[in-house]
């Protein structure tokens, strides 16, 4: 119910409007800290009452300043649930934000079916970071790392760091030859926006890494390529999985966790080829969380781990990963 | 994992009656605890004293024992039933105690019960605070430092090192009993000498203060496979200092950014862990310095809660229920959401709307005790009110909690300046309305926080309250632009409030409201903020464009509930509700409930078919009617609150169900019935009433002294006295006049030595039959609510108990009751007087109902729905089973200063039944259920008015006759 910050600056959010079931929204104002990346990336902001003056430990900024500031359309006081209703029911639609009057809804609606739908569109490209870069470790460093940047939020980079790995991000089109070169000992495929189908390229990249024997650890987008790199199949969710309460299921230990999640696809359990087993359900609609190369230091995650906003519940996933090097 | 093969019986523990901190929220986890038990198969053994509780309904357990919950009758009931194993957590404190006490006793150790939940060693981390701080240290976490004191010396070597203010806490007293904030070394010394007189080890812990910081509380639940998740997260709207028992409530959190949250929610998790609640629900709670954000845990309650109550209520997660299966061996992926019916417990719920909870206190029955608060709970019940956003929800809950007079008195009442500054630096049950008039005159928000230590961001939302009541009053309704009508109900100003400030009826303004498209509109409460379709309809209303009620075509019947608990109205018409809601539902009515009180069963989403959580008040219940359009309205049995509702639906249209809105006025108004009561015959005390004081004396003087004095149209006999003379007239009609705001007040000549009754009936407009007749074991005066009584009646002769039954009867038929009546008679020098009527449930129906094992509100419902006493075949006065004795509990010890005498003016939070053969045993027992021991040898202390010496020799001499050692004071030596 917290985190709108989080959730504004994750590039996950490209080409989106997002709509907060909780009402207000802006209560303890922005800090340049708490940003999940550069920007804001979502591409209009909805909420029942935005807070005008933050509360709180040492705001910044309040909310509706930093919107202003990156020129992102935001709307209160309309029926919230209302929306989020018509959005289970029809599932994740297309839509428009206008200040115009009712008669121009036509219009509208004729430029708004001339935009293109999330399925298929390759949004990675507008969010990944140009060059590669390095972060040092906190403290004595454990590992080399590379994360492949399709979008990452920075809480990755600091769950990294902050277990002792010095992290490499890459932009999301390094060759997996490139990436071999710098002699890490394990890459992490980010989290990322929309539709994985379209980065062919990326998921040959993705098998290529696979097949070198690197332990790999993907996250959300980066779970849904390593799928298509294993063979296996994904397919768009009616409204997706959003929110900071999504529970899954570890289907070796039944320990159930409590998740932040954000995404529209998922990777289909029955098209997982042998050799790779299911790890992790979701326990509102059983669809799959995670998966493993059996005998390999390989897993996704379709959740995130790295919190940031949510709960902590699935952090040990990095643990196990620096551990599995 | 899956539920345990090897448990056959469990033994559930209530809380007993009702005292200030443990009010009726255990009866809405017990009930849940039995039903999802009895559901799994399981044989359920109930202990609990308080007969006016829905879970000692003979239907809720296998072996349900109407007993005092002390550890030895605990075991003598262990030792014949010898169940498997004993769940302490859903019976609150009380629960809590007495398992630690079997245990130590070796009871259950000797007997082999199992205790669920959580063990005897976590209950008692979470109970002795040094072992709990040293708990917290050990796993990293800060705790409010603090050092022990067995003396001054140590106490001003602690105060030294720490510095005030301090928290004085005197070990092993409850509910912060005995302690207090210490701002110097004088009261230092002054609650030192106090603690440790009432703290039974002679110990007191000095606590660093964390005064003003935030306070916060996070319901956690885990199962026996360590899974952990929280059911929400609530910030007290008042900061620490503030008992939060006491706090104005908000969920969910609002000021904490996500990484704070999420550092809490780590923290909570390892406090559970650690505490060791091996399943259920835990209430932890934190302190946050608003500065720095800096976190101390405070405490942790490793079981149901008040707050659990309110937290079940405010996500719709049934956390007594969960509890009681986890107990049992499920974990939370194997039970299902009710809600969704297809997801399961194992997530955290999300709140789509915000929720407000606000106590409600009776400061005004207490006038000798300063309305302050403190680390001490002070309040008797609450509301809670679901709105869109936190000012509408705030601005619901005033509404619900049902205050004498309006708002603009109130804050009026805090003009002067001085007396506002105060109000506002000192934590008191009014300090909201000083924050209302504070802003309202101008203070700014950083002004009004630092005086008060409430956080900027509520006391924004007010202002916003104020700023756009401030821009309705300067238009009228038809020059308002429609953008400002529209402010005011998003804001959430009632109608009449809105209506108010335009100055124009409230009908004038529906009307335009309704031609905009304003609407209120229902939303439901359904745990995941519409993630899943909520199959339960859970309501509240809000503004908006959709409407999610879906009101059924089913034949319905609404019932309106009790509100807030208060002294005089409490948990007794709860169970009427309850009772009526599964009678209607049994008989093929879909039933719909109103009620605002989160402590309650009838707030459970499955007590009813649909819950509309809002306040009842006649523009909300009316709301409702208007949206679902039930076939009738029951008003009867949610005690003062409804009824005087009554007339307000029926000029609206509204069916009542039951006796007819003018029979019940014409009862409620004392001049209309005295003239009947003359007519039909029968005696009545000579009364008269007056609007002024002048008026008032000469009444008295006609009448004759002494006189009863009261306010018309009030509960609980509300600023009752009996004078003696014209100079104690003069003092407490005063009072009553004032307390009657604008009514007038009525005197009757009092009957000295009287004996008070009590008879409930039922009657179907033919026919009335008895269901039962109380006698009252203090004399006439002391309230009926306060008077401990006794079933069946042993000082009334046949011919007398005869009398009051065709009084009943005739009086019934004669105003037309349809339901139930109740009816209080004196019998003075012989003579039966009727002393007042009351045409609907009252406070003693669940008692009644349980010494002849009758539901009367079954069968009073049933006739309600038109059938006759003679079709359901309930046409004779039911037997008493046994001898079922009355005794109230009461909050004095809460109370510093108060004068503990019993008077016409109701004083106590709650009740308890013992039942024996024998009206001795009985009496001991509810006694002993009450808290009280009864001496059996010893000194007794004789003192009494000079007008009662007379009827004090028996007394001395039975007393003599007992071995009783006798002392009295000097003029009553004689």
């Amino acid at each position: 119910m917290t985190g709108y910050q989080e959730i504004l600056t994750d590039p996950s959010y490209r080409g989106q409007i997002v709509v907060m079931t909780q009402p207000h929204i802006g209560n303890y104002g922005v800090r340049a800290e708490v940003a999940e990346s550069r920007r804001i990336w979502v591409e209009g902001f909805i909420a029942r009452r935005w807070t005008r003056r933050p509360s709180g430990v040492a705001p910044e900024q309040g909310l509706i300043p930093y919107l202003l500031e990156q020129q992102v359309p935001a709307l209160e006081g309309i029926d919230t649930r209302a929306l989020v209703r018509h959005l289970r029911r029809h599932g994740a639609l297309r839509g428009v934000m206008t200040s115009e009057r009712l008669e121009e809804l036509p219009a509208l609606a004729e430029e708004l079916a001339r935009f293109p739908t999330m399925a298929g569109r390759a949004l990675v490209d507008e969010v990944t970071c140009e060059a590669p870069f390095t972060v040092a470790p906190a403290g004595e460093r454990r590992a080399r790392l590379a994360l492949y940047d399709f979008g990452a939020k920075s809480n990755i980079v600091r769950s990294l760091t902050e277990r002792g790995a010095e992290v490499t991000v890459l932009p999301a089109r390094t060759p997996a030859g490139e990436c071999a070169r710098l002699g890490v000992d394990g890459v992490v495929l980010s989290n990322g926006p929309g539709d994985p189908e379209p980065l062919v390229e990326i998921v040959a990249t993705v098998a290529e890494i696979v097949q070198s024997g690197l332990p790999l650890f993907g996250i959300c987008l980066g779970h849904q390529l390593l799928g298509l790199a294993m063979g296996a199949r994904t397919f768009k969710l009616k409204f997706g999985h959003h929110g900071a309460n999504q529970p899954v299921q570890d289907l070796t230990t039944g320990a159930i966790s409590i998740t932040s999640q954000n995404h529209g696809f998922a990777v289909d359990p029955e098209s997982l080829p042998e050799g790779s087993r299911a790890t992790h359900r979701n326990l509102n609609d059983d669809t799959l969380e995670g998966f493993e190369l059996v005998g390999k230091p390989v897993f996704a995650a379709q959740y995130h781990p790295e919190a940031a906003p949510g709960p902590h519940d699935a952090s040990p996933l990095f643990d196990r990963f620096l551990a599995a090097l | 994992m899956a539920k345990r093969t090897d448990l056959r019986s469990i033994l559930i523990l209530g809380s007993g009656p009702i005292v200030i901190g443990q009010a009726c929220e255990f009866d809405y986890s017990g009930t849940q605890a039995c039903r999802a038990l009895r559901d799994e198969g399981l044989r359920v053994i109930l202990v609990n004293s308080n007969p006016a509780t829905i879970m000692t309904d003979p239907e809720f357990a296998d072996a349900t024992y109407i007993e005092p919950l002390t550890p030895r009758i605990v075991e003598k009931i262990i030792e014949k039933e010898r169940p498997d194993a004993l769940l302490p957590t859903v019976g609150g404190q009380t629960g809590i105690n007495l398992a630690i006490a079997l245990d130590e006793a070796g009871v259950l150790e000797r007997l082999g019960v199992e205790v669920l939940g959580a063990d005897i060693e976590a209950l008692k981390l979470g109970e002795d605070r040094q072992l709990f701080k040293e708990a917290m240290e050990e796993i990293g976490l800060e705790v409010p430092k603090s050092g022990y004191a067995s003396n001054l010396e140590e106490a001003r070597a602690i105060a030294a090192e720490l510095g005030f203010p301090l928290i004085a806490r005197p070990s092993f007293t409850l509910g912060g009993e005995g302690g207090g904030v210490v701002y110097n070394r004088d009261e230092l010394r002054e609650i030192v000498a106090t603690s440790l007189h009432a703290s039974p080890t002679q110990r007191v812990l000095l606590e660093q203060s964390v005064l003003g910081w935030k306070e916060y509380e996070l319901e956690v639940v885990r199962d026996t496979a360590d899974n952990v998740v929280v059911v929400c997260s609530v910030e007290n709207f008042d900061a620490m200092g503030v008992h939060t028992g006491d706090s104005i409530t908000v969920a969910p959190q609002q000021t904490l950014s996500d990484r704070e949250y999420q550092e809490m929610r780590d923290d909570a998790f390892r406090v559970i862990r650690r505490v060791g609640v091996a399943t259920g629900g835990s209430n932890i709670q934190f302190g946050v310095d608003p500065a720095t954000g800096r976190r101390v845990v405070i405490e942790m309650n490793p079981r149901v809660s008040r707050s659990s109550a309110l937290a079940s209520k405010a996500t719709g997660y049934p956390i007594a229920k969960i509890a009681a299966l986890l107990a049992i061996g499920y974990t939370l992926d194997e039970i299902p959401n009710d809600i969704t019916g297809k997801t399961f417990a194992a997530f955290e719920p999300t709140l789509d709307y915000t929720v407000v909870k606000i106590p409600r206190w009776a400061f005004e029955k207490f006038p000798e005790t300063p309305p302050t608060l403190g680390t001490a709970m002070k309040s008797v019940g609450e509301v809670m009110a679901i709105g869109g956003t936190f000012s509408e929800a705030l601005l619901k809950g005033l509404a619900a909690l049902e205050l004498d007079g309006d708002m603009a008195v109130r804050e009026r009442r805090m003009a002067d300046p001085v007396r506002l500054r105060r109000r506002l630096a000192t934590p008191n049950w009014e300090r909201l309305f000083a924050v209302f008039a504070a802003l309202r005159q101008g203070w700014t928000v950083d002004e009004v926080s630092a005086l008060t230590h409430i956080d900027p961001w509520f006391l924004r939302e007010i202002e916003t309250i104020l700023n756009v009541e401030a821009q309705l009053s300067c238009w009228d309704l038809d020059s308002v632009p429609e953008e400002w009508l529209r402010r005011g109900r998003e804001t959430g100003l009632t109608d009449s409030r809105m209506a108010k400030l335009l100055g124009a009826s409230s009908g004038e303004l529906a009307s335009r409201l309704a031609a905009l498209g304003i609407h209120r509109v229902y939303k439901r409460v359904d745990t995941c903020a519409a993630e899943f379709p909520a199959t339960t309809p859970y309501l509240y209303s809000t503004w908006g464009q959709e409407d999610e009620s879906e009101p059924t075509t089913a034949r319905k019947v609404m019932i309106l509930g009790s509100g807030p608990n208060r002294i005089g109205q409490g948990i007794e018409f709860d169970y009427c509700c309850v009772h009526a809601a599964y009678q209607l539902s049994a008989m093929g009515f879909e039933t719909l409930m109103v009620n605002c009180n989160p402590e309650t069963v009838s707030t459970d989403y499955d007590t009813s078919d649909r819950l509309y959580f809002e306040p009842l008040t006649l523009e909300h219940v009316l709301a409702v009617v208007e949206r679902e359009k039930p076939e009738g309205v029951i008003v009867q049995l949610g005690g003062q609150t409804p009824l005087n509702l009554a007339q307000g639906l029926a000029a609206a249209g509204v069916q009542i169900l039951g006796t007819s809105p003018d029979a019940i006025d014409l009862a409620e108004d004392r001049r209309r019935f005295g003239a009947l009561l003359t007519e039909e015959g029968i005696a009545q005390p000579e009364h008269g009433t007056a609007t002024s004081m002048e008026e008032a004396l000469e009444v008295a003087a006609k009448i004759g002294y002494p006189v009863m004095v009261r306010p018309s149209y009030v509960l609980g006999g509300r600023a009752m006295a009996i004078c003696y003379d014209e100079a104690s007239l003069r003092r407490d009609g005063a009072l009553a006049t004032a307390a009657a705001g604008g009514h007038p007040i009525l005197l009757d000549r009092f009957l000295d030595d009287a004996v008070e009754l009590d008879l409930d009936l039922i009657a179907d407009g033919e026919r009335a039959v008895v269901g039962g007749i109380l006698q009252h074991i203090e004399e006439a005066g002391i309230h009926s609510g306060d008077s401990a009584a006794v079933m069946p009646p042993m000082k009334a002769t046949a011919e007398q108990l005869d009398r009051m039954r065709d009084i009943g009867r005739r009086l019934a038929l004669r105003l037309g009751v349809v339901g139930l009546m109740n009816i209080q008679f004196a019998i003075h020098e012989g003579e039966v007087y009727v002393i007042e009527v009351n045409p609907r449930a009252s406070r003693t129906v669940p008692f009644i109902a349980k010494a002849v094992g009758v539901s009367l509100v079954k069968i009073a419902v049933q006739v309600m729905a038109g059938r006759t006493l003679e079709e359901i075949g309930f046409t004779r006065e039911p037997p008493v089973l046994t001898v079922a004795v009355k005794e109230a509990v009461f909050p004095f010890r809460r109370f510093a200063g108060v004068d503990p005498i019993l008077g016409p003016e109701m004083k106590s939070t709650g009740e308890v039944m013992g039942l024996s053969p024998h009206f001795g045993a009985a009496f001991a027992k509810a006694t002993l259920a009450a808290g009280d021991k009864l001496p059996t040898s010893g000194r007794a202390f004789l003192s009494v008015h000079d007008r009662d010496k007379e009827a004090l020799v028996p007394v001395a001499r039975r007393l003599c006759e007992l071995g009783f050692e006798l002392v009295a004071t000097a003029p009553s030596e004689t």
